[in-house]
């Protein structure tokens, strides 16, 4: 029997579990006996997310590694146990609690650690880092005490900690040594258009200081001192000044470090011992540090290569990147500086919008040296491909960057890309890698995401890889399937025309003409909401109460312990005082835990099923109606307060709010829709993130369309201007009724627009222009759903037949035994799982 | 010694979906498909809550299933085993229909559940 080679890894951050993943997967790997040492506690998790911990992520949500992947591959995982020496003579390495390893090949992975400036005072109390989850709970603790904070650096990291400090509510500093921030990445321009969305959102930036030494403060826990005279004062500092390799092994094993620190390797990640590699950022390739993770994960491929006897270098990776810092896009992409004194630049500042944009191209104008985006990322993939393949710019290369007005923007399609491309930067897949797959039997993007993980990092390659995807496989004929599930052959818009055109009343004449099987959880309720679009039906019909998801059966939202919500409509958020007293009255008499919702009105929470009918008997009674949030249909329509009180409203937009309720509330949609009217340009009502979003101004009404919120923030595009409120309906009528027909199960209006070919030219077209002539069947289509609205509710309530179908058991009257409540902030709430083991403080209903 | 235990009337189901009952203080999730009653546990082991009987019915490669209405698992009507993830599953209670006055299921008839 061969004996295994021993291979040992000292770090499990992000690159040292990126190459396990790797080699797990290479042909070799059975050839090795793997053992890790990880000084922290816990297995790797993404820090590139780690301010997402402050927005509600926890150390769970951050963990890189699939549950039982180190037992399953057989992987001797040592955590909590730091590597304190390395003997490279007799291939050992000694751990802090004595323990001493032997390693054929060893591989270190120590990342970085956070540079503490040499400023007076630095080790204050709440002068905190950030890098690993135990500093985020520093800052979590610190900031408890705390009203300011202050981050000294003005870099990527600076910036996303103060994110990290504004989502802990604080007044948020950021004080920067250079003029500029992000001074690596962003030229002067960028970053002050960086600067001022950044100041807006309510972060004082100050540049150009130099922190002397922090003291103690007058009204604060701390007072910085600045070169220049200037103070601070704030209760919390922390530093992001950059990084410094953990290069203190390497040091003490004699291996070359660099002069300002970095375990020195070669194109092979080796280190200069040849039995040792170092990946990540701990290595120091030819004189650069790479403080980023895509190259970390291309040196943790090379090594695995090379242990499966493969040639593989490492020459140097892009550090183009793109981010959404504190909500603001931003992209550099290689020099953005032009320091080649030759070199030419394009600059597209758009005020308004605060975009800006920079392109700088050889002197010949033929190739893309680097280029800065701020406000508006969209053109980084396609910059980014000229860059890497430094293929030739079009004639006019200011083109690239400029808005297209004409809609037929300057790009390269997926076929232009040269195989070699790299698409997603997180996993290293290329376009050949793409196509690879595709011919060992890839058919759709979720079987590329299984075989290349292409996409499964930080995601931001998706809308590259698809058009890549979906271009290959057309051009390989494979149809790229539509069909809803196995029981119809047919889209959610075919399913859609042929209830139409044909008349069905019921799922079952539909599937009986033109499907199989017994249908399933995704046509069902597909149809259910067809056929309510097209004929307003109801689904507590008998024949429709089978396609309806749990919330539309009981018409509100199932919770986590199986009770209900109940959210009354509220058009435009506008409520009487009358009105929040039953509100009030019901919530007390059945128990009901209550919250103001993000959707402008208040929901109460953990309704009995049986209780259902009464709750709403006695809202109907005090002059509410169904809210829908149950439904895919309209939410809500968010107003701001608009020119009945705002000193700065030019129209009634709380008026035009109920007015759109009250027409589209109940209409049954594909997805749901919000919508939203401000009184003027300051938005208070955010209707430019809603599907279809209205603002005042001085000459009537601005239309916005496709906007979301949610997962995916959109912003709306601007559809049409000044309009009157006739026109304003008839347009909302007509776009809602087109999205009815046309979109997708379960697409927002967003993605059904970005979808759209043609886009919103296209859209504008149709509905404005009537190019289809459809237009007054759409109106007439909207008007008859208007006209049949009846209370979801109100009917149940009348019904007897229909309040039957509330209940907890159908032989008993009683409430589900498993059902448990736990008293919090003086209102109910379920108790967690802990609760009930410990069956401290429970309640029943 | 295991028995059988009246639950309702037929007439209080719904075709194609499922209804809440309860079996002693067993939470069940009765469904009524094609002509069939099924009987199974209410309480869905992934999502922790009893709330089965919400749930859609349909067929998977031809299998009568009931799609969880928290998560959306699908457990296999007849047997009670989840589609994807096979090593969980919820119990399954045998059902008669026992007719007032006949042998034939009718409008009289009533739901009876074998207890475990
Ligand atoms: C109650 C509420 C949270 C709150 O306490 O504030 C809420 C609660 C839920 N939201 Fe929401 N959303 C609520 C406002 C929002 C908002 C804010 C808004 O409407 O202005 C958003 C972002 C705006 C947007 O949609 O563009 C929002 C984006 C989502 C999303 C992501 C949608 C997307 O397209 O990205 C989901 C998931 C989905 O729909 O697939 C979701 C889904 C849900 C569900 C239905 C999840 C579920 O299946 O259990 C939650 C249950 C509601 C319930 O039990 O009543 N909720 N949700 C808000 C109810 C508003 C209302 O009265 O109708
Ligand atoms: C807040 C934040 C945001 C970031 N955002 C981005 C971004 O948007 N994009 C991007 O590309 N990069 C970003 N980065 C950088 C990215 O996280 C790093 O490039 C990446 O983590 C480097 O991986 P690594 O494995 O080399 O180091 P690490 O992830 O730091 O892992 C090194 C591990 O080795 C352990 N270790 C060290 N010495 C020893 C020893 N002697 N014995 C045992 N274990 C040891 C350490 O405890 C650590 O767990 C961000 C970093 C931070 C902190
Ligand atoms: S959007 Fe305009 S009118 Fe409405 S509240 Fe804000 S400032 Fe006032
Ligand atoms: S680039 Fe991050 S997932 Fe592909």
């Amino acid at each position: 029997m061969k004996t295994k080679v021993n291979l040992v890894v000292i770090g499990n951050g992000m690159v040292g579990h990126a190459f396990l993943e790797k080699l797990v997967k290479s042909a070799n790997f059975n050839d090795f006996n793997v053992v890790v040492f990880g000084e922290e506690k816990r297995v790797a998790y993404d820090r590139v997310y780690l301010s997402a911990y402050f927005s509600g992520k926890t150390a769970q949500d951050l963990c890189l590694v699939a549950d039982g992947f180190y037992e399953q591959h057989g992987i001797d995982i040592r955590l909590n146990q730091k590597v304190t020496a390395i003997d490279n003579q007799a291939k050992t390495v000694t751990t802090q609690p004595g323990l001493v390893q032997s390693y054929d090949v060893l591989v270190m992975a120590t990342g970085s650690y956070p540079f503490l400036p040499p400023i007076a005072g630095n080790d204050r109390e709440a002068c905190l880092v950030y890098r690993t989850i135990e500093d985020l709970e520093a800052i979590d603790a610190a900031a408890k005490t705390s009203q300011s904070g202050v981050v000294i650096g003005g870099g990527l990291l600076g910036l996303e900690a103060a994110k990290a400090l504004k989502d802990l509510g604080l007044h948020t500093h950021v004080v920067e040594f250079a003029p500029r921030l992000m001074p690596v990445q962003l030229d002067e321009g960028g970053a002050a258009m960086l600067k001022r969305k950044i100041g807006q959102l309510g972060v004082d930036i100050h540049t150009s200081k130099a922190t002397q030494r922090i003291e103690d403060g007058e009204h604060a826990r701390h007072r910085l001192v600045f070169s220049d005279g200037e103070q601070l004062e704030t209760d919390l500092i922390l530093f992001s000044a950059g990084i410094r390799p953990r290069d203190e092994l390497a040091k003490q094993a004699g291996l070359v470090v660099g002069s300002r620190g970095g375990i020195v390797i070669d194109d092979h990640c080796k280190t200069s011992d040849p039995h040792i590699y170092a990946i990540g950022e701990c290595a120091l390739h030819q004189g650069i540090i790479y403080g980023l993770v895509a190259p970390g994960y291309v040196m943790a491929q090379s090594v695995v290569d090379q242990l499966n006897h493969k040639p593989a270098f490492f020459s140097g990776a892009d550090m183009s990147t793109k981010l959404k810092l504190m909500g603001v896009d931003v992209a550099s992409i290689g020099d953005p500086h032009g320091n080649d004194e030759s070199a030419k630049s394009f600059i597209y500042e758009n005020g308004p919008q605060e975009i800006y944009k920079k392109l700088v191209v050889s002197p010949d104008g033929k190739k893309l040296l680097g280029a800065v985006l701020v406000g508006d990322t969209e053109d980084y993939g396609n910059l980014l491909q000229i860059k890497l393949n430094d293929m030739d710019l079009p004639e006019h290369p200011d083109d690239l960057i400029l808005p297209s007005r004409s809609g037929a923007k300057v790009g390269f399609g997926p076929d232009a890309l040269p195989l070699s491309v790299q698409l997603c930067s997180c996993y290293d897949v290329s376009k050949g890698n793409i196509i690879e797959a595709i011919e060992a039997g890839a058919t759709c993007l979720a079987d590329i995401k299984a075989s290349t993980q292409a996409c499964t990092g930080c995601g931001g390659c998706t809308q590259l890889v698809t058009s890549v995807v979906n271009f290959e496989l057309e051009k390989r004929g494979v149809e790229v399937s539509k069909n809803i599930c196995e029981h119809f052959a047919y889209s959610r818009q075919e399913l859609y025309h042929l209830v139409q055109v044909n008349g069905y009343k019921t799922f079952d004449a539909l599937l009986h003409a033109h499907g199989e099987g017994e249908g399933c959880d995704i046509c069902k309720p597909a149809v259910g909401s067809i056929l309510g679009s097209i004929w307003n039906a109801y689904a507590l019909d008998k024949h429709n109460i089978p396609l309806q998801d749990t919330n539309d059966r009981y018409l509100g939202n199932m919770q986590k312990n199986g009770t209900y919500s109940v959210i009354p409509r509220v058009p435009g958020g506008e409520i009487t005082p009358q009105k929040l007293i039953v509100l009030g009255e019901v919530a007390k008499d059945y128990g009901l835990y209550t919250k103001i919702n993000g959707g402008q009105r208040i929901v109460l929470f953990g309704a009995q099923l049986s209780n259902l009918p009464t709750i709403w008997q006695r809202l109907i009674a005090g002059g509410f109606e169904s809210g829908q949030a149950y439904a895919k249909a309209l939410r809500t329509v968010k107003s701001c307060v608009g020119s009945t009180w705002c000193r700065y409203g030019i129209d009634d937009s709380v008026g035009l709010a109920i007015e759109i309720e009250d027409r589209y509330k109940g209409v049954r949609s594909p997805h749901k829709m919000k919508m939203g009217v401000s009184g003027c340009t300051r938005e208070c009502a955010e209707a430019q993130a809603k599907d279809f979003g209205v603002i005042a101004t001085e000459n009537g009404w601005n239309l916005f369309v496709c906007g979301n919120g949610g997962m995916k923030p959109r912003h709306a595009d601007l559809f049409a201007v000044d309009l009157d409120r006739a026109t304003l309906i008839k347009y909302i009528d007509r776009l809602v009724m087109f999205y009815i027909q046309t979109a997708d199960r379960l697409q927002r209006t967003a993605t059904w627009l970005d979808n759209m070919e043609g886009g919103i030219d296209y859209l504008r077209q149709v509905i404005i222009e009537d190019s289809l002539g459809i237009c007054e069947q759409l109106e007439a289509q909207m008007q008859a759903l208007v006209d049949s609205y009846e209370c979801d509710w109100k009917r149940v309530v009348d019904d007897p037949e229909k309040t039957r179908l509330f209940y907890n058991f159908v032989n008993a009257d009683q409430p589900d035994p498993n059902q448990v409540y736990v008293r919090e902030r003086g209102q109910l709430r379920p108790a967690n799982a802990q609760e009930r083991l410990e069956s401290i403080a429970l309640e029943l209903v | 010694m295991t028995q059988f235990i009246k639950i309702c009337q037929l007439t209080d189901l719904i075709e194609n979906a499922g209804i809440p009952a309860l079996m002693g203080q067993t939470p069940i999730a009765l469904f009524y498909v094609k002509g069939q009653v099924f009987a199974l546990d209410n309480f869905d082991p992934i999502g922790e809550a009893s709330v089965m009987s919400r749930g859609i019915i349909g067929s998977i490669k031809g299998e009568l299933v009931v799609a969880s209405p928290l998560y959306k698992q699908h457990f296999n009507l007849q047997t009670g085993v989840c589609v994807e993830q096979p090593d969980v599953s919820i119990a399954v209670y045998a059902v008669e229909l026992r007719g007032a006055d006949s042998d034939e299921a009718d409008d009289t008839s009533e739901v009876w559940v074998k207890l475990p």
